[in-house]
């Protein structure tokens, strides 16, 4: 297992930047998830590094060394492609075999790892069937059990749970999780699910229009999105937006906001104060949101739109001022659509938004 | 109202079965008279009304065909020109149909538009110069000869069936391939050939029918070392009535056996075995 570096790859598709000045550093070991809509370059940089792609500026390294120019057959890379890409003519020990077999290993050492990895994949029963003869998810275990049977510095992974159902992809989430915890491999993986990629990922990549746009743990990307783009993507529901003003009163500095005023701490408001224009948009998520049935301070008036019981919780959409908002409340909460209630925001919670650049701030 | 879409169905059904039945018998009809004439004495050929069963079997008819003069050799020398061009036509198709699927390059769309072009020329109009430039290169009346001018009609239908072979292979199975240690031509034969198999197979019956049945070319192109259409196109018009029954039966054998032998590669290479 090793490092992979990219730096500086540039990769375009006639006049498309499909992937552009990209630097990414995977650690040895660790699991990083390449997230982003559809058409951000996460599979081009993933299929660059598998060298299915030349870059056309730029270099890859994989475990040291500079693969930029070698074939992937040179590269000691695994991947697992997005329809699985397993031979309907070779039955699923030879499917699970070919790597081995092409790099010549001797019949009772293909034999010995084949077998190991078919039991991590749950599949020896299945070895002596072919492709067709098996199911979507199946086939998908087939596709890993290949990649995990040859010794790759490397695994990647293009959107392998995709074409799964949604309760088979629950189940081989956590199951893929577990086994390359066990094998400890480098991985790299892409995904369009955002919660794909916040269950799996050591760290993760969010990905636009051939960019990285922030490159940090689940929990700090979740929390702490570096723009409003991934605020917004990250996270169900997506992150609450709203039009802020920022104004000094008494030496306070205040954000007026939702039809009423909001207290940032004082850190915070150092910060604000020091903006060339005073518009920010206020981040929150539905679940920082605390809904009170009378006015408070700070708290800000809201009318209920609709009521949507989700079973573990209810999720209330709201009409805050000019805007709607969608908060989490408990299962048992009653609300009726025209009720008025009191909204109280998580002030430590709260992503500050710079209006007119769409970047995050945050105090040092 | 189950009842008038059922009843419904099930005329329809038994119009199409009667349609496929009635096509089947339109080939196998023929064939069986002359099958049947082929086995049958020289009396009884000659003999009216014919009976529908066969009388009495002999080879008597058969063995007069294969004695005749050159018979045996025009069969062997048709047999050589039609494997010569499924080889040769395969060679040449699958890796152009290969390029064709996979590759983007510059004068593609012209490339393809000409290649089917070759199948819009008369065979009428080419042979006499095809027979003038052999001759002058020394190739006239040779087997290889005819089996040339068979691969370039039968080119084209090749490489468009191989084209469409190979794009129906994804190419996302190469490109496993290539991840796991082939190069671009391992991948090529361990992974898109295999899978292509079937197609080609289809293609090869194709090749080796259209060879196996030209007359005109080969005709104009051989003396000597004729193939069967051709030694028979000759002698025929002047030949008893058994030795065209027993000609024909001669013709349609090998083909027939040759389909058989195909035949398991097209249902399948992977998982669907016949019994």
């Amino acid at each position: 297992m090793a490092e992979i570096q990219v730096k500086s790859v540039r990769k375009t598709f006639g006049k498309v930047k499909a992937v552009w000045d990209v630097d990414l550093t995977v650690h040895d070991r660790e699991f990083v998830v390449l997230l982003g809509p559809s058409g951000c370059g996460k599979t081009t940089l993933l299929r660059c590094i598998a060298g299915l792609e030349r870059v056309d500026q730029g270099h890859i390294y994989i475990g040291q060394r500079n693969v930029t120019d070698l074939p992937p057959k040179r590269r000691q890379i695994a991947m697992v492609f997005q329809n699985y890409a397993v031979f309907p003519h070779l039955t699923v020990f030879e499917n699970v075999a070919f790597g081995l077999r092409m790099q010549h290993k001797p019949k009772d050492e293909v034999k010995k790892r084949v077998q190991a990895a078919a039991e991590l994949l749950h599949i020896e029963e299945l070895l002596d069937r072919y492709p067709a003869q098996l199911s979507g998810g199946q086939r998908q275990r087939v596709a890993v059990a290949r990649a995990i049977a040859i010794d790759a510095l490397v695994l990647l992974m293009d959107e392998p749970l995709s074409n799964l159902d949604a309760l088979l992809r629950l189940e081989m989430r956590a199951e893929l999780k577990r086994l390359l915890q066990e094998i400890e491999a480098t991985t790299l993986y892409v995904t369009h699910d955002q919660v794909e990629a916040l269950s799996l990922g050591d760290r993760i990549a969010v990905m636009r229009s051939g960019q990285i746009l922030q490159y940090d743990t689940p929990l700090n990307v979740y929390d702490k999105p570096a723009n409003l783009f991934i605020g917004g993507f990250i996270g169900n529901p997506p992150m609450n937006f709203l039009d802020g003003e920022v104004r000094t009163e008494d030496g306070q500095v205040v954000v007026h906001t939702g039809g009423g005023d909001i207290y940032p701490p004082s850190d915070v408001g150092a910060m604000l104060s020091r903006l060339k224009e005073p518009s920010v948009l206020v981040g929150i998520r539905a679940e920082n949101i605390e809904t009170l049935p009378a006015p408070t301070k700070g708290a800000l008036q809201a009318e209920v739109l609709v009521v949507e019981p989700l079973g573990s919780h209810n999720l209330i959409t709201m009409q805050l001022g000019p805007e709607q908002v969608k908060v989490n409340t408990s299962a048992d909460f009653k609300a009726q659509p025209g009720q008025a209630l009191w909204l109280r925001l998580n002030i430590d919670k709260i992503c500050w938004i710079e209006k007119a650049t769409g970047r995050a701030m945050y105090p040092d | 109202m189950k009842q008038k879409t059922f009843s419904r169905r099930l005329i329809g059904r038994v119009l199409a079965y009667l349609l496929a039945i009635l096509i089947a018998l339109w080939i196998l009809i023929p064939i069986y008279f002359i099958t049947v004439a082929a086995f049958s004495p020289k009396d009884v050929i000659y003999s009216w009304p014919k009976s529908l069963l066969p009388q009495t079997i002999s080879l008597e008819t058969l063995l007069f065909f294969i004695n005749a003069q050159y018979v045996l050799d025009s069969l062997w020398n048709s047999v050589k020109v039609a494997l010569l061009t499924l080889v040769i036509s395969l060679v040449i198709g699958a890796p152009a149909g290969y390029a064709l699927a996979r590759y983007i390059f510059p004068g593609k769309d012209v490339y393809r538009i000409m290649i089917l072009s070759t199948r819009a020329f008369p065979i009428v109009i080419l042979s006499i110069p095809l027979a003038v430039t052999f001759m002058q290169w020394d190739l006239y009346d040779k087997l290889i000869s005819v089996a040339l001018l068979h691969v370039a009609m039968a080119l084209p239908t090749t490489i468009l069936v191989t084209s469409s072979v190979f794009m129906g292979v994804s190419k996302e199975l190469e490109e496993a391939a290539t991840v796991f240690g082939c190069n671009r031509i391992q991948a090529f034969t361990r992974v898109a050939l295999p899978l292509a198999l079937p197609g080609l197979a289809a293609s090869a019956i194709f090749t080796f029918v259209l060879s196996w049945n030209e007359v005109f070319a080969a005709t104009i192109l051989t003396i000597q070392n004729r193939t069967l259409p051709a030694r028979m196109f000759v002698q025929l018009a002047a030949s008893p009535i058994p030795f065209r029954f027993a000609g024909g039966f001669f013709i349609l054998v090998p083909a027939v056996v040759f389909m058989f032998f195909i035949r398991r590669y097209l249902f399948s290479l992977w998982g669907i075995t016949l019994k």
